[in-house]
């Protein structure tokens, strides 16, 4: 008998989204490794593709294992539902299509991971939507940015690398005043350490193959809708007028409250074809059981390392996590020392990924954020010599021995 | 009584049986008929439609009102309204007379003076929410579009 108990985080990690398989009994989540379900009937496939009642039809739309990580992750950052997608990239380019259309505008931080940058200002422009990017602490200039045609205003919580914590609140009292979602990428907090719909965002994204997978196994993306959000207003035709792509459908009125949701999958994800794998999933699920634990050792272990340089005389500069495990530092030797010092790193894997229970180390100037220019990049926070590093839950003091000893590499030249 | 949790609305959809939905539509673009048809697919319940421009929807026959259900068919258990916010109280007043026990308001079918009599009436009053939604929600719908059931369980669903 359900009662109205809230459970806390832990238990819902392990929880939410896989009661035992109604078909089987599994108490673990059986990777459902299927493409397609049989109908019962004929009457019942008709009642499925009108969307008049619940049930899979075909794994591009929905899967019983990736429903299930779907709803784990809803339940952690306190959202009305998910929707998974092949990458973070995928789970964002689903959402600006869900709200946005050849003519309409975005606003988004400028601080945002390169990949999200060249997505926004590349192939998103070329499909006629034009994205504005603007320093996230800059109030007044996102409230002029902010148009008529405007859909949405993207921001990452803790800018990757610069590290930088946005105001949610403040932004998400911009957005709303303006008449348009928030929508915030929370991948290097994990709903452990911020839950950004706490906070008055609308829809929340994350890159699953970080913090979320934690074992770098494997690529996925997800986002989270609060279903707080009015779309029956008229600022959201895709969501309020009848739909071309469903029967004339009119998402607002048939679903309430979960409009978005159902568009973006019934329609969206149905046509760019950017789905989870229900294999991918099931590691993703397993990954999140642990998130609370790894994020406690992860912000842990990145205090000992920032201690350990910032009392390193080779150091020129550290930017500690203002929240998190992820954290960018300069050598005294500039933009060569960091590539001796990297190239010297015995257990830090040099690798393009954070998040991972291993600790990872990259060079953003001349990887990660390579397709920016100088100017986008120091607009990014990214200085030429930056070394971004990713703590995992090794014992801090092997990681401070291979710092060290890397240090010393780079200094000898 | 106004059902605000989410466990009160699901001990109503346990206890009732009979469902006369008022303003039930039988043109399939209508949310309305989209609710009937899943919930006349559950083998739980009787739903039955209550619109005097209709004969029937899916051959199951219309009533032209709630009184005239009623004399057909007994009070039903729950009326679930598919009506014009400006159309409510007299909904209501309607629901009053049969003696219903409970009504629910869908998604926009919103009216404060119709809850407040509904509820100063001793009814059940859900308000805003989709009796689809909340059916699936705890027989596993809702789970298979990745939406948060909230239900957290380690016995098996029977």
């Amino acid at each position: 008998m359900q009662n109205e108990r809230e459970f806390g985080f832990s238990t819902r990690a392990l929880h939410a989204g896989t009661p035992p398989d109604p078909a089987t009994g599994a108490r673990a989540m059986p990777i459902y490794q299927t493409a397609a379900y049989v109908f019962g009937s004929t009457e019942q496939a008709a009642e499925l593709f009108a969307l008049r009642s619940y049930g899979h039809i075909y794994s591009r739309i929905s899967n019983p294992t990736v429903a299930a990580f779907e709803e784990r992750i809803a339940s952690l950052e306190g959202g009305l539902g998910a929707i998974a997608c092949s990458s973070g990239l995928a789970a964002q380019l689903c959402t600006v299509l869900s709200l946005a259309q050849a003519g309409d505008h975005l606003v988004c931080a400028q601080t945002v991971y390169g990949g999200t940058v060249t997505q926004l200002s590349v192939t998103v422009k070329r499909m006629g939507i034009e994205t504005a990017f603007l320093p996230p602490d800059g109030f007044d200039a996102i409230r002029a940015a902010i148009g008529p045609s405007t859909r949405l205003l993207f921001v990452e919580t803790i800018g990757n690398p610069s590290g930088v914590v946005a105001d949610l609140r403040a932004l998400a009292t911009i957005a709303h005043d303006a008449g348009i979602p928030l929508v915030v990428d929370n991948t290097f907090a994990t709903p452990f350490l911020c839950r950004p719909i706490e906070h008055g965002a609308d829809i929340v994204l994350h890159s699953a193959t970080k913090f979320i997978n934690g074992h770098g196994t494997a690529i996925g993306g997800v986002l989270v809708e609060a279903g707080t959000f009015p779309w029956r207003g008229g600022r959201f035709p895709l969501l309020s007028q009848p739909s071309p792509g469903y029967h004339q459908k009119v998402f607002t009125e048939t679903f309430g409250e979960y409009a978005f949701l159902m568009r973006a999958r019934a329609e969206v994800l149905r046509d760019i074809g950017a789905q989870m794998s229900p294999m991918d999933a099931w590691l993703h699920l397993l990954g999140l059981e642990t998130l609370p634990l790894r994020m406690e050792r992860h912000v842990r272990n990145a205090a000992a390392i920032v201690a350990f340089l910032e009392a390193s005389p080779d150091v020129a500069w550290v930017r500690p996590p203002q929240l998190g495990s992820i954290f960018t530092f300069g050598l005294r030797g500039g933009r060569d020392a960091a590539r001796q010092f990297i190239d010297a790193l015995e257990l830090w894997s040099h690798l393009a990924n954070v998040g991972d229970s291993k600790s990872l180390v990259i060079h953003p100037a001349s990887t990660t954020h390579s397709q920016l220019s100088n100017e986008e990049l120091l607009r990014a926070g990214v200085e030429p010599e930056s070394i971004r590093l990713s703590v995992g839950l090794e014992d801090p003091d092997d990681l401070i021995w291979d710092l060290r000893n890397a240090m010393r590499a780079a200094a000898s030249g | 009584m106004i059902l605000a949790t989410t466990a009160q609305v699901r001990d109503l959809l346990r206890a009732v049986r009979t469902i006369a939905m008022v303003g039930a539509s039988a043109n399939p673009l209508r949310p309305s008929f989209t609710v009937f048809s899943y919930l006349r697919r559950q083998p739980e319940y009787e739903v039955t439609p209550i619109n005097p421009r209709l004969e029937r929807i899916d051959a199951i026959p219309a009533f032209p009102t709630l009184k005239a259900y009623a004399g057909a068919c007994g009070v039903p258990d729950v009326v679930d309204v598919f009506r014009r916010p400006s159309e409510l109280v007299s909904v209501v007043n309607e629901a009053i007379a049969v003696g219903v026990p409970a009504i629910w308001f869908q998604y926009g079918v919103v009216n404060d003076d119709a809850t407040a009599l509904a509820d100063a009436a001793g009814m059940a009053v859900v308000v805003d929410r989709c009796m689809k939604v909340e059916h699936a929600r705890f027989c596993g719908g809702l789970s298979t579009s990745g939406l948060n059931s909230g239900v957290i369980t380690s016995r098996r669903r029977s």
